[in-house]
């Protein structure tokens, strides 16, 4: 440790913090450009300097490490001269377009300038006029504004591991792009526009459509997949103008996904604000009244055997549960949340956890990831996986379709088969497994969603027994969930009960009447013709399509909502606006619905409803932290390791872009699919 | 809908693809053999180098075209944009064609106390060139302004591809252009015969010394 | 006068072989061996004790800055490189070296690389020096070829290997740590310091980075003894050093004297004299392009060293002498190395970035005298935000000639504004 006096505040800090960290733990703020605590440090804005004593000259405290004894001034002539300098050579050639720039209002230049900006320019000469570049779809450019912090290129070399962009030819003349111009190859490109201090890069959908100081800002959680990134929904009356990522170290850090940020087009189109009811052959409007009565007619008198319900991948856990209260009242155990089929085991919750925690891949040692893209599954939890490899290169295999990852993966195989090998020692990366303190193995759904599909999870399981991932104060053994709402279900027991059916008996006529609780990634032409669809949910995607009865719900930025990560971590998210129409929140619909049939669901009120859950599954009680788990108990999960198949794995996503009914109704999701998945696009047509 | 142009590309100069011919490959492996191994990216400079003599090999004008950008950063395993980078932040590369004659005069003040003005007024004369960064309609020469040469004390210079012509003069410039047009370049140096960087007349040190003369004098390969 | 008998560099000019049989001719690679059995030490200590200061612009004494050197290798290796950059406007003393007595360098890098406990040099030499690397180049095969280098490198038992390294066109570059990108296969952008080469310089090892000069005169300052060295110059300014005299002069040319020479004594010595004689003198850039000008009458006296020069508030830099007669546009003369600066700025730090664009674009203005005279006064104080604000020297080296030129040529600028006013005046009036 190191104490180091700073502005006459003593501070100690570990030796090898840098100045500006020391100041900061003296509780001085120092302004900042190129400086970001996530990246590494360029030093090259010149804007931290500050007065060291006995050095002549002011030292750049982002850069400069402590030493003990060390003398910091923030706040002298000198440290104030420099910054006023730095910031006037910032401004000479930027284009003080502030009024019409998306980033006034949250702009570091304009907020430091009010402190250490002049009056009026002394620059008598032509400002610097920059080509804007082309980095696709999201990321708008107006160069002009860049002040060569250079941010953006670390983010895109270190974070994002996609290093395309960079700073071309020297001097005044030096400017950022990708030479070659063409769309950031990222899923996390979004994040550029938040690291940007200035306006250069700002959101390309959002370009002129609100000032920030108009916007109510909400906490909410993210749906697009089971990391459940904690996001900040951004509102002006009626509308959810825009999605940022809100700062959760445990979780996303401050990153959020592409498709998370830039669906909210999505939240506007194709939206079901009524009730619909089919009539001769037709859907037509009704109202709220006569949609129950359609589904009244259907379920009443109807034995409960002959009821099913499946829960889609976005759904909140309270309207899981009303469904599935319902679905009890009426005395029906056909119930289920696997729309893809994945052979998930719901025995014991590390069977389906992410049991390392996303945190905890930071502690790995050696990563193997099986049957998984989680560049594509959980872009942000698959950047804390580069996060790891970064700081220190650690072993990382994969069984899978090859792709990159954005860090050095091994492939060792397509099939499962491989497990076997790595089991036995055969396999090559075994040694890297055994010989690592902290191993980690990581299923994906494109694992499990096969035939032999818990078989190649109790393989992995096995596997993780015998390369020693597996110990009391550490649990290697990892399920990473694509759907938000998975954990939740599967906490809540929302999967066949007792002689139950599963969701593809029940698509096959093994119901009469089914509700499809914002499920769309079940095949709907599968089901049966026969079958009385009811479609609750909020797009007008796959699912209503189908449907009998639409009952018009909320999407995740509608209602107060519980969502647990792929981690097992419980999450809530706010309400932000209102549902369009006559739309409702889902588990008041499934309440008002019991109620025409006669059943009360017993709670009033969401604070009741929160307490039945945590009553089901006492995780439900403990919302935000999540204690990191060891293993205790190996007891393996049902399946046969030495029945794995050599069938070939398949991804669970191809396209990332479009993976719901929101994204799928998102412009901005198209535009992204068109541009990256052009081979898709063009099948599409 | 994406623009994968660069300023190059419009021009209509890019070639589609560039492979190290095998006069540039034998070089290839000596240099890497400079850098410890994981550090093949030091290459990155000497590679860019040999492609643009290539290019001048293969097509007469010496640049670095994409193409040849990436074929270094997949021989050298890096990723393209820094190869980028690094070709655009260098000025001996030229990222856009070039004349048979690349006379690259130096202005710096040194030069210019010298009269570096009259070989720019007569380069242009002389070539037709009407500023900085043109070619010639003949295509012959390209005329650049360079940063001093370090080669001060014989101001001022007109490097011409690779050689420098030292001591030059509005009259030994155009003699130089005349022969370069006729193919016929002279020996590169001073173009009023002094002895490298003695003074004219002469050197009046190192005069007293002797020494028992090898074979060779001074100025062969 | 400094004799012939101790100039270091005797083929300076070219007039003899600069092969290897030529080189040994002169003395060069004479029993090397017995100057490396005397151990690392006690080479530094020579070193130290000759009072050699670095040869490249900042006078860091040599000896000193090769003792920062880790004693005992932690596992990394360590590495010599040569600073070949030669870039500095006014400065071509490297050059000569490396056509004319590239095995003085040579020799010298395996003696400095033995004393810092480095297996391996490397010499990055600017890219227009096209043909002086091949001299280099070809010097450098003959060395290993006759056992001087390479394994058991002169019979010594130390194996050494040299690696010649070319640029491609940038100034900055001889800044050391950018120098350390480019050969890293960067952009030569300089880096932050802490740490500093000795301790993580080239590819992350322990890394001493010397100009030409430095490492060829080793050779000789060892076999004729510190003392000998030391008795030349003036105290804490010792030995020889190449003098470059360009500009307005009668015979512009490279000589090697002692450090201390007055000035005056060297120009009318040497290069023939200012052209139309001393009276006819303006002002002279005693350092190379980035330090300030002097006035003729700080000429008249002022002695050729470091430290003389630094009392009058220039440098000796490189010692490359720019003489300019009373024919000059002496606004031209520094607002041409305004436009060199920023052609030759990295971009990375916003001061030099922005600064050195913008002090370009008055200087070319004052130079046709379009502007006001307050002007004056802030691009005196742009220079001074540009100065001292950034990671490397650049921007220092950007702002010091036309802090010069304001403090010794205002009335001159002064004047100049004024004339173009009444151009104006006269103009509107017709």
């Amino acid at each position: 440790m190191a104490k180091v006096t700073v502005d006459g505040i003593e501070v100690e800090v570990p030796n090898g913090a840098s100045v500006l960290q020391a100041a900061e733990l003296a509780g001085k703020e120092i302004p900042r450009f190129c400086y970001h605590d996530r990246l590494s440090v360029a030093g090259n804005c010149r804007m931290c300097l500050v007065e060291v004593e006995k050095s002549p000259k002011p030292v750049a405290s982002c850069a400069f490490p402590v030493a003990d004894g060390m003398v910091v001034k923030t706040d002298s002539p000198m440290v104030r001269q420099a910054r006023r300098s730095v910031m006037e050579f910032l401004l000479i050639n930027h284009p003080l377009d502030c009024p019409i720039c998306d980033q006034g209002g949250e702009c570091d230049l304009q907020d430091q300038s009010m402190g250490y900006g002049m009056d009026s320019s002394r620059y008598r000469e032509s400002k610097r006029a920059v080509k804007d570049k082309n980095l696709g779809p999201l990321v708008k450019t107006v160069m002009t504004r860049c002040i060569q912090c250079t941010r953006c290129v670390r983010f895109a070399a270190e974070i994002a591991g996609v290093p395309e962009l960079g700073a071309t030819a020297r001097g005044e003349s030096m400017e950022i792009g990708t030479y070659v111009e063409r769309a950031l190859s990222s899923e996390l490109s979004g994040n550029l526009i938040d690291i940007c201090p200035v306006g250069a890069l700002t959101s390309k959908p959002y370009a002129f459509v609100a000032r920030p100081w108009e916007l109510k800002k909400i906490d909410g959680i993210d749906v697009f997949d089971a990391v459940g990134c904690n996001i900040r929904i951004d509102t002006r009356g009626p509308e959810v103008l825009r999605i940022l990522p809100r700062l959760n170290e445990d979780v996303n850090e401050e990153w959020l996904g592409d498709k998370s940020r830039f669906s909210v087009d999505g939240l506007k189109r194709r939206r079901l604000d009524r009730p619909w009811v089919r009539k001769d052959g037709k859907l037509v409007e009704a109202s709220w009244q006569e949609a129950f009565q359609a589904v009244a007619d259907q379920i009443k008198g109807r034995d409960g055997a002959r009821l099913g319900a499946i829960v889609g991948d976005l759904c909140d856990a309270e309207s899981m549960l009303a469904l599935k209260d319902l679905m009890t009242a009426l005395g029906s155990a056909n119930l289920d949340c696997r729309q893809d089929g994945a052979r998930l085991e719901a025995g014991r919750r590390d069977f389906y956890l992410f049991n390392t925690t996303i945190a905890g891949i930071e502690d790995a040692d050696a990563i193997l990831i099986i049957g998984s893209n989680p560049r594509r599954e959980a872009p942000v939890l698959n950047a804390r996986i580069r996060k790891r490899w970064l700081a220190g290169g650690i072993p990382i295999a994969a069984l899978g379709v090859p792709a990159d990852l954005t860090y050095p993966v091994q492939w060792i195989g397509q099939s499962p088969k491989a497990l076997t090998d790595l089991r036995r020692g055969t396999e090559g990366f075994a040694q890297a497994m055994r010989e690592a303190k902290r191993p980690m193995i990581i299923v994906g759904q494109g694992a499990l969603r096969r035939a032999d599909g818990a078989d190649v999870l109790a393989a992995a399981w096995a596997l993780a027994v015998a390369c020693g991932a597996m110990s009391p104060d550490w649990h290697g053994f990892n399920v990473l969930q694509l759907a938000a709402a998975r954990v939740a279900a599967l906490d809540l027991g929302f999967l066949p009960g007792a002689g139950g059916k599963d969701v593809a008996t029940m698509l096959a006529g093994g119901v009469d009447v089914l509700w499809l609780l914002g499920a769309d990634e079940v095949d709907a032409a599968a089901i049966d013709p026969k079958t009385f669809v009811v479609y609750q949910g909020h797009h007008g995607d796959r699912g209503a399509a189908r449907a009998d009865v639409v009952l018009p719900g909320a999407a995740y930025t509608e209602k107060d909502g519980t969502y647990v990560n792929t981690e097992g971590r419980v999450q809530r998210s706010e309400f932000a606006v209102f549902p369009p129409g006559d739309a409702r929140e889902d588990w008041r619909i499934l309440r008002a619905f019991a109620e025409t049939l006669g059943h009360r669901l017993p709670y009033d009120d969401l604070l009741s409803l929160r307490e039945r859950m945590a009553s089901i599954a006492p995780v439900f009680g403990r919302v935000g932290d999540l204690p990191r788990r060891g293993a205790v108990d190996l007891t393996p999960p049902a399946g046969d390791p030495e029945a794995v198949t050599d069938a070939p794995f398949q991804p669970a996503v191809v396209n990332y872009y479009q993976t719901d009914p929101i994204s799928r109704a998102s412009a901005t999701m198209a535009a992204c699919s068109a541009t990256y998945y052009p081979a898709l696009a063009e099948a599409a047509e | 809908m994406v623009d994968s142009m660069t300023r190059s590309d419009r021009d209509g100069a890019e070639p589609a693809d560039f492979t190290f011919d095998a006069e540039s490959e034998d070089k290839i492996a000596a240099i890497l053999e400079k850098y410890p191994s994981g550090r093949q990216a030091s290459a990155v400079l000497p590679l860019l180098d040999l492609a643009q003599r290539q290019m001048k090999r293969q097509s007469g004008s010496a640049w670095v075209p994409r193409a040849a950008m990436d074929a270094i950063a997949t021989r050298l395993q890096m990723p393209p944009i820094r190869v980028y980078e690094v070709a655009t932040f260098y000025f001996m590369f030229n990222t856009k064609p070039v004349g048979k004659w690349h006379l690259q005069v130096c202005t710096t003040t040194p030069c210019w106390l010298r009269g570096s003005d009259a070989v720019v007024d007569t380069c242009k004369r002389v070539t037709g060139i009407r500023q900085f960064g043109e070619t010639s309609a003949d295509g012959l020469f390209t005329m650049t302004e360079v940063e001093c040469l370090g080669a001060c004390v014989n101001a001022p210079i007109l490097q011409v591809n690779d050689d420098f012509y030292e001591d030059m003069d509005a009259a030994t410039t155009e003699k130089l252009l005349e022969a370069l047009r006729q193919n016929a370049p002279p020996p590169p140096g001073s173009m009023s015969g002094r002895q490298a960087s003695a003074p004219a007349g002469g050197p009046i040190t190192l005069t007293a010394l002797e020494f028992p003369e090898s074979a060779t004098p001074s100025g062969g390969e | 006068m400094l004799s012939d008998r101790d100039r270091i560099f005797t083929n300076l000019y070219g007039m003899h072989d600069w092969r290897l049989a030529g080189a040994r001719a002169r003395g060069d690679w004479d029993n090397t061996a017995a100057l490396l059995a005397r151990g690392r030490d006690a080479i530094v200590e020579e070193i130290k004790a000759s009072g050699l200061r670095g040869r490249g612009g900042a006078g860091f004494p040599t000896g000193m800055k090769w003792s920062f050197m880790p004693k005992q290798s932690d596992g990394r290796p360590c590495y010599l490189v040569v600073n070949a950059d030669e870039s500095e406007p006014g400065t071509c003393k490297d050059r000569d070296i490396i056509r004319h007595d590239p095995h003085k360098l040579i020799e010298g890098c395996l003696i400095a690389s033995f004393a810092m406990g480095a297996h391996a040099a490397y010499i990055y030499i600017r890219g227009e020096f096209y043909n002086e690397a091949r001299h280099l180049q070809a010097a450098i095969d003959e060395a290993y070829e006759a056992g001087l280098i390479g394994r058991n490198a002169c019979g010594s038992g130390w194996d050494f290997d040299l690696y010649l390294h070319r640029g491609a066109g940038a100034y900055i570059c001889g800044e050391e740590t950018a120098l350390l990108e480019s050969l890293e296969g960067k952009k030569g952008m300089p880096r932050l310091k802490p740490p500093f080469p000795a301790a993580v310089g080239l590819y992350g090892c322990p890394t001493t980075v010397n100009n030409v000069e430095s490492i060829a005169v080793t050779p000789t300052i060892l076999r004729r003894g510190a003392a000998w060295f030391s008795a030349l110059g003036r105290p804490k300014n010792t030995g020889t050093k190449v003098f470059c005299i360009s500009g307005h002069v009668n015979t512009p040319c490279n000589v090697e004297e002692e450090l201390g020479i007055p000035l005056r004594e060297l120009i009318e010595r040497y290069a023939g004299g200012v052209r139309g004689g001393w009276d006819n003198l303006l002002a002279i850039i005693p350092g190379g392009s980035s330090v300030p000008v002097l006035p003729k009458e700080i000429c008249d006296t002022v002695l050729m060293d470091f430290d003389s020069l630094r009392e009058v508030r220039s440098g000796l830099g490189t010692a490359a002498v720019i003489v300019m007669d009373k024919s000059t546009d002496i606004i031209k003369a520094i607002a041409r190395l305004s436009h060199f600066y920023k052609h030759e700025s990295c971009g990375q730090c916003t001061p030099c970035r922005e600064g050195t664009g913008w002090m370009m674009r008055v200087m070319d203005r004052l130079v046709e005298g379009r502007a006001e005279v307050e002007e004056i006064d802030i691009l005196d104080q742009v220079t001074r935000q540009v100065e001292g604000h950034t990671i490397c020297a650049l921007g220092d080296a950007a702002a010091w000639p036309i802090q010069g030129l304001i403090r010794h040529f205002r009335p001159e600028i002064e004047s100049r504004i004024a004339a173009f006013k009444s151009r104006g005046l006269q103009m509107a009036a017709e």
